[in-house]
């Protein structure tokens, strides 16, 4: 293990966290007042503060996220959208439009199909009702153009980094714009086909490596070697 | 069967037929994360017992009349593969498989926090590719691998064992020989972490001291397995990126 570090502690389903251990349910469980780590997480410490961060989880949706969704199907008067997570999302058409829906004039297909992506705001979710879905809010609506990149929704806050240091360092030296939804969908936008290429490449390699030190510095490097190599 | 009953279990140093003491399993391996397609999948070898399980989900059901409004269903399928035994086993879902999913599926639901999933399915696939005893505590050990790879909360790792008697000694870990030509047999799972027995099994006859010197000798591998499945797991995040 050559300077790979991990960037703290790796604990497994059942085992006894320390009681500073700062972590919400459902990732720590008390158990006879003692905490217990239910998912592979990393225990790690930021500032004075033991904080737990799950290597692997489940995407739940909370209302007010911005997530990236995949159309599936579509319905009588609305999409169903695939958002990472259990549950399906739904998007009426209304809200998409923006006005009232009229079936002899609109046609969902034409709008969008299943199979292309939109980004939405999640309106309200509560595990009873399925999540629904708002394009109504500035920037969102059906992605055109683009790509997007799937990675564990754990690791989207690796793709941030500490106040914003790695997607600040990855569009410098791209030149790309990214949006990093909580879903674990990231938006990536390039000037040219061989950056976004790259791009791809860094991000999963941070989906891969996010619980070792160095990171940014190391994408960073991964970066300009493969700008290098290809000339971009 | 009646044949074999004149075969020695136990020899006169007091080692069993394959050479191990009472007390000693067998080579256990351990793999996660060997399928793609899956949410989280887990290869668990209990010496030539080979078991493979796979995890999907949370997931919307297809069905949408089995749904709880409350919890995630656990569906938990076993199932022997036709090639998994020296005599061909028909592929359909027998009697026996039928209720080893059910007890297999009892033994995982006390530690996974379905709660927090409700509305959805949790499909456990465990199919059995080599079956030389002890099938099911292997496919309980490979579930719960697979469902720590897939991300799902659970209170506590569970892994499997099972005690037998043979020639009138107890012997833990029992292979295909022991279990057909054996006096009894008891599989056991356990949550170590939690103190909590899920899967208790008797087949054949035991006095109550030997059930309970068989249950001590069941935890005592047990735990040690449920290590084994700690340093898998570890190892996965651990190894990852050395290529790089």
């Amino acid at each position: 293990m050559i300077s790979r570090g991990l960037h703290g502690v790796i604990v497994l389903p059942g085992d006894r966290l320390d009681s500073r251990v700062e972590g919400k349910y459902p990732e720590v469980i008390e158990v006879n007042s003692l905490k217990i780590a239910t998912l592979i997480s990393l225990v790690s410490q930021r500032d004075d503060k033991l904080i737990i961060v799950p290597l692997k989880n489940i995407y739940i949706p909370e209302p007010g996220h911005i997530v990236i969704g995949l159309v599936e199907s579509i319905g009588m008067v609305n999409w169903f959208v695939d958002i990472n997570s259990p549950y399906q999302a739904i998007l009426h058409v209304q809200d998409f439009l923006g006005r009232p829906f009229n079936p002899a004039s609109d046609d969902l297909y034409k709008l969008m199909k299943p199979g292309d992506y939109v980004k939405a705001k999640v309106l309200s979710f509560d595990k009873t009702r399925n999540p629904v879905l708002s394009v109504q809010g500035e920037g969102l609506g059906k992605i055109v153009k683009g790509t997007i990149v799937d990675i564990q929704p754990a690791k989207i806050p690796r793709v941030i980094g500490k106040k914003r240091s790695m997607i600040s360092m990855l569009e410098e030296k791209t030149g790309c714009s990214i949006f990093p939804a909580v879903n674990g969908r990231v938006y990536i936008e390039c000037p040219n086909r061989e950056l976004e290429a790259i791009l791809v490449m860094a991000i999963r390699l941070i989906d891969r490596e996010s619980h070792r030190v160095g990171l940014t510095e190391r994408v960073a490097k991964f970066i300009d070697e493969e700008r290098m190599r290809r000339g971009v | 069967m009646q044949g074999k009953k004149s075969m020695r279990l136990i020899d006169e140093r007091g080692l069993r037929h394959d050479g191990r003491r009472p007390d000693e399993i067998r080579p256990i391996r351990m793999q996660v994360g060997v399928l793609a397609n899956a949410s989280g999948s887990a290869l668990v070898e209990y010496g030539k017992t080979k078991v493979l399980a796979a995890v999907y989900g949370p997931r919307e059901p297809q069905q949408k009349f089995m749904i709880l409004p409350d919890k995630a269903i656990l569906r938990v399928r076993y199932h022997m593969a036709p090639f998994s035994t020296t005599e061909r086993k028909s592929p359909a879902p027998s009697r026996r498989e039928i209720e080893l999913s059910k007890v297999i599926r009892e033994a995982l639901e006390d530690v996974v926090l379905t709660s927090e999933y409700p509305r959805t399915v949790i499909d456990i696939f465990i199919e059995v590719l080599q079956a030389d005893g002890g099938t099911r505590v292997a496919g309980i050990t490979a579930s719960s691998l697979a469902l720590a790879d897939a991300g799902i909360p659970m209170k506590a790792l569970v892994a499997g064992v099972a005690v037998g008697k043979v020639d009138g000694v107890l012997v833990l870990d029992v292979d295909e020989v022991e279990d057909s030509s054996g006096e009894a047999d008891m599989p056991i799972a356990a949550a170590p972490d939690l103190n909590l027995i899920t899967l208790f099994q008797i087949n054949g006859v035991l006095t109550e001291e030997e059930v309970e010197r068989g249950l001590s000798m069941a935890l005592k591998a047990i735990q040690y397995i449920v290590s084994l499945e700690k340093s898998t797991l570890k190892q996965k995040y651990e190894a990852i990126g050395e290529e790089v």
